[in-house]
């Protein structure tokens, strides 16, 4: 099985990528296109016909992705982590100005986001790192020490930027890919601890307008003009939808643009307002088979590599969900997290498409063994 | 194999965990939609609306005042208005330079509007000038393409077209100030204008009308997206006053030939005013459309007061116009209305002399209630205080109208003060003196009364003893004012015709002290009593120089005063006139008190009953001074 898997070619492999997958994903892009069409107030410009293009291209990207050979993707897991950490070196250094904090790279027809990119790379090097470990080597404290290395350098880095939100989905995913691998449950414990512990001296080391925001999350109320504003408002979006919503294109807050943020962080407010309650629980629906549907795919793995890739991806995506949603719901403080599929952007939209197109290349390349360096061709 | 198998379980368990904990993550956020959009949706609801509604007020048109047989005193006219819309011009002071080729807009205008820029959102009209003239605003429409951002609309202004001859009873209207802000929503429009004396300000509330309400969808930004509903705004009432404005003008005419005058004409059965003039006096439709501040400083410092509504407000001593009260008071106490008393000039009190007026002649001689009011002798109404005491005074002028506020519908109502033994008492701590009660009887000493308080007490005297009460408005909308039948004061009749027969003969007995004033022409009469009042007490130094009043600076000479009613047989009218340091109620009240009262009876206004009558009258009279409407204008830009 594993040989022929091995001499497949590409349309044979292209007729192993699993299609319902797909047209999930392709109904969630959907429902982002929909969304956007209304935060134009019913026009396709200036972002619904651009999102489109980003998802073509994107589905092409993971086509392509996922017909390329796992352990090629092994094999480029540590450049791509090297090669992104340069980018972020890179807009640290040199980049264009957003929001008070520089996080792009302007490559004329995307604004690049290394952080974004930086995601996959830690799912793909800590997917690297894991698959050669025995389950007694993970459970060996000094045998994390490199991964962790590994982990604390781009967080860092991005932490500097500073963008908050990936620091702590680039922890949260790594954290989670570490458990997954068998990590000893005592060490979470420690560093939970830990993390406790530290966490007044990591309030030291916050911006202010970081501060401002953790703040405004523990008290909306207390400054509703300022950075509470954003919070309060998607609130009332959301609850004056009610069960049913207003109907598309009637969402008051969003059209008469109360809603800051509309077609990027807050869209999920923005659907909401309009489908209600109904429309709301159909996307968190529709997000939770894309994640069933990966730890599916991620159980028929029949390499450590694979699953722990498949795992990570889902892991990751499900992690912008719930920053996303709990944040425009005020359960989590304001950081810039988008929905994926669904908020406008192509950075997200194309790293998004091409995890998955990782995860469907583990799916294609589920039968092939590795050796413990995982180097050779079996 | 073996070593993946046992990293599959692994896998297998601790992916299984993850996948519970993201399970719960997700029950929790469907847990917290449902609650915000479920639970707590109602309140959300409602914050929505306030965000996305917002409520815009129209004024309504201010209720207009009218005398009583419809000559309008207070009406609304055009204000033309010249607005400027910052977005919608490049160069907001380019085009206000244009526009002052126009019309004349001031620097200072200018700089208003460039002022209000940054307080304001660029979508708001900024108002550039009010009070447009029709060319004015023909012009500007004319080179509206020129002029981007400039629109003009056409609001409402309060006009008084009888001007001065009004303005102290009507009052004017003017901007809210912040003491003057209550909830009504409405005080916020911009331009709104409030009743700020007079009778706009008294009936404030009546006039004011209901605004109507727009209520439309904005944005963030707050712009009008669109309209979701509309209340037209309730115009406010129509008032009626009592007031006649053909005497209105003939008396404030009389009085402009004096430096500072005041007279009232009423009906004594029921208090009606049918003319209330207080001079000099100001136009109050500079105060509408915003008052230059020199002219503002000048009232202020005129000596005469021009602001000042000398009839409600002015107190005076009231001199000898006093006496009939005495009189009363001496005949209701049980006087003998026989009585003599002989005047040689003086009346002795203790080892006092008091001087009567009549000193320098020798004296009145013997006289009664009826010569003694005629000649206004001092002597004889000594005698009557000293018999009486002066609290039976005291009680006689708070009867007849006096050391009160008469609950008249114009604002600033002086009280006036009667003093008696109590009062002084609790003012000095002094027990009363009988030298006082003297003063007292002739109308000197400390009492003060108001010139409606002096012509109430007429009205009340010659109409044979009723507690008639001042009124001023006749009806408000379709609704008759409904003045309460007035009491009976229970004065004796004999007692109230022994006065009126002596201040008869003030006017129309030889010995009068006002018999220059008489009318001559039949069937019309009328009598009355004069008054002085001291400003300034004369010493025995002064009466020895004998100086001539002109020798005296204006400030300081008497007030003169006079109260009268006509005719004498019917008494139908009374009046009370002051002249402020007049000197001689007899020479400078009397004529103008004949001129009113004269024409009072000539135009006979009690009898005109219906508004026909009236409407003929005002049209044969003199067209209302109201501007020829210009054409309807559409709001443009």
């Amino acid at each position: 099985m594993s040989l022929l898997r091995d001499s497949m070619n590409a349309i044979e492999k292209v007729k192993a990528i699993s299609w319902p997958f797909l047209v999930l994903v392709t109904l969630a892009a959907c429902i982002g296109f929909v969304s956007l069409y209304s935060a134009a107030s019913g026009s396709m410009q200036p972002w619904a016909a651009s999102q489109m293009a980003k998802f073509a291209m994107g589905m092409a990207g993971l086509v392509v992705t996922a017909v390329i050979d796992i352990r090629i993707w092994m094999r480029l897991a540590y450049p791509i982590y090297v090669v992104s950490l340069l980018l972020v070196v890179v807009v640290l250094i040199h980049g264009h100005t957003s929001m008070g904090a520089q996080r792009w790279i302007d490559l004329g027809f995307l604004k690049l986001q290394p952080s974004e990119v930086m995601k996959i790379a830690i799912v793909m090097t800590m997917a690297r790192f894991f698959q050669g470990a025995t389950t007694d080597d993970v459970k060996n404290p000094l045998f994390l020490i490199a991964p962790l290395g590994l982990l604390a350098v781009p967080v860092a880095l991005v932490a500097l930027q500073p963008d908050l939100g990936t620091a702590i989905m680039l922890i949260a995913v790594a954290g989670a890919m570490f458990f997954v691998a068998g990590v000893a449950y005592w060490m979470f414990g420690l560093v939970a601890a830990g993390g406790i512990a530290m966490l007044p001296v990591g309030w030291h080391f916050l911006h202010d307008y970081q501060r401002q925001r953790v703040m405004t999350f523990l008290d909306p109320e207390s400054d509703p003009l300022g950075a509470g504003y954003h919070i309060t408002q998607s609130k009332i979006a959301l609850g004056s939808g009610g069960v049913f919503g207003k109907g598309f294109l009637h969402g008051t807050q969003s059209h008469l643009n109360f809603l800051p943020e509309k077609q990027t962080d807050f869209i999920f407010t923005l659907f909401t307002e309009e489908w209600g309650l109904v429309g709301g629980v159909a996307l968190m629906t529709l997000f939770a088979l894309i994640i069933i549907y990966g730890y599916f795919m991620a159980f028929q793995c029949q390499n450590q590599f694979g699953r722990l890739l498949a795992t990570g991806i889902i892991i990751n995506f499900s992690l912008y969900i719930f920053i996303n949603i709990g944040m425009v719901m005020g359960l989590l403080p304001v950081v810039g997290v988008p929905l994926p599929m669904i908020s406008y952007g192509g950075t997200a939209m194309l790293s998004v498409l091409f995890g998955f197109g990782l995860l469907m290349s583990a799916h294609v390349h589920r039968d092939v063994k590795f050796t413990r360096r995982g180097f050779d061709m079996a | 194999m073996n070593r993946d198998m046992e990293r599959y379980k692994e896998f297998s368990r601790r992916a299984l965990l993850v996948g519970v904990g993201q399970a719960a993550l997700f029950a929790v956020l469907g847990a917290r939609l449902a609650y915000l959009q479920v639970h707590e949706n109602a309140k959300f609801q409602t914050l929505s609306d306030k965000n996305r509604i917002s409520t815009r007020l129209v004024p309504a048109g201010r209720g207009e005042i009218m005398d009583r047989f419809g000559v309008p005193l207070a009406i609304n006219i055009q204000n033309f208005r010249a607005f400027l819309v910052p977005e919608q011009t490049d160069d907001v002071e380019g085009t206000l330079d244009r526009l002052s080729k126009i019309i004349p807009v001031t620097d200072d205008d200018k700089q208003t509007v460039l002022a209000q820029l940054d307080q304001n959102r660029p979508f708001t009209p900024l108002l550039v000038k009010e009070n447009l003239t029709w060319n004015d605003m023909a012009a500007v429409e004319l080179n509206l393409p020129d002029l981007p951002g400039v629109s003009t609309d056409e609001g409402e202004a309060r006009s008084y077209p009888l001007s001065k001859a009004t303005a102290h009873i009507i009052g004017y209207v003017g901007r809210v100030s912040e003491a003057e802000m209550t909830d009504d929503p409405v005080m916020s429009i911009p331009g709104f204008r409030i009743g700020k004396s007079g009778v706009e300000k008294k009936f404030d509330s009546e006039l004011r009308g209901v605004a109507g309400q727009i209520q439309e969808e904005v944005n963030v930004v707050g712009r009008a997206i669109r309209e979701l509903s509309r209340t037209e705004p309730k115009k406010g009432h129509r008032l009626t006053l009592t007031l006649d404005a053909d005497i209105q003008m003939q008396c404030q005419e009389r009085l402009a030939q004096e430096k500072s005058a005041s007279a009232i004409v009423m009906d004594a059965h029921t208090g009606e005013v049918y003319a209330l003039c207080s001079y000099p006096s100001f136009d109050p439709n500079l105060f509408s459309s915003g008052i230059p501040a020199d002219t503002w400083e000048d009232l202020l410092a005129d000596e005469a007061n021009p602001l000042t509504n000398k009839i409600v407000a002015g107190q005076y001593p009231p001199g000898s116009t006093f006496k009939p009260i005495t009189a009363m008071a001496a005949l209701e106490a049980g006087v003998d209305p026989n009585t003599h008393v002989f005047c040689p000039g003086y009346y002795t009190f203790g080892d006092r002399r008091f001087h009567c007026w009549s000193w320098n002649r020798g004296g009145h001689g013997s006289v009664n209630f009826e010569s003694a009011l005629c000649q206004s002798c001092d002597t004889f109404f000594y005698e009557m205080g000293h018999r009486i005491g002066v609290d039976a005074i005291a009680k006689m002028a708070h009867r007849l109208g006096l050391g009160q506020k008469l609950g008249f519908e114009i604002p600033g109502e002086a009280p006036g003060l009667v003093p008696d033994q109590a009062w002084k008492l609790r003012v000095s701590k002094q027990p009363w003196q009988q030298g006082e009660t003297l003063n007292i009887a002739i109308g000197q000493g400390q009492t003060v009364a108001t010139p409606l308080q002096l012509a109430t007490m007429c009205a009340r005297i010659v109409n044979g003893g009723k507690a008639v009460k001042p009124v001023l408005v006749r009806s408000i909308e379709e609704e008759g004012n409904q003045v309460p039948v007035p009491e009976t004061l229970g004065l004796r009749k004999q007692s109230l015709d022994i006065v009126v027969r002596g201040m008869d003969m003030v006017v129309n007995d030889p010995r009068g002290t006002a018999k220059r004033s008489a009318i001559t022409e039949a069937p019309y009469s009328m009598g009355g009593k004069t008054g002085s009042a001291q400003v300034r007490r004369i010493t025995e130094a002064m009466r020895a120089e004998n100086l001539k009043p002109t020798d005296i600076p204006w400030k300081f000479r008497d007030h003169a005063l006079f109260i009268g009613f006509g005719p004498v047989d019917a008494p139908q009218y009374v009046t009370a006139v002051v002249v402020e340091h007049g000197t001689h109620g007899a020479t400078a009240c009397g004529p103008i008190a004949h001129d009113i009262l004269l024409a009072a009876q000539k135009r006979n206004p009690s009898k005109i009953h219906t508004v026909d009558d009236a409407v003929d009258e005002a049209v044969a009279k003199k067209p209302p001074a109201i501007a020829a409407k210009p054409p309807h204008h559409k709001k443009a830009g």
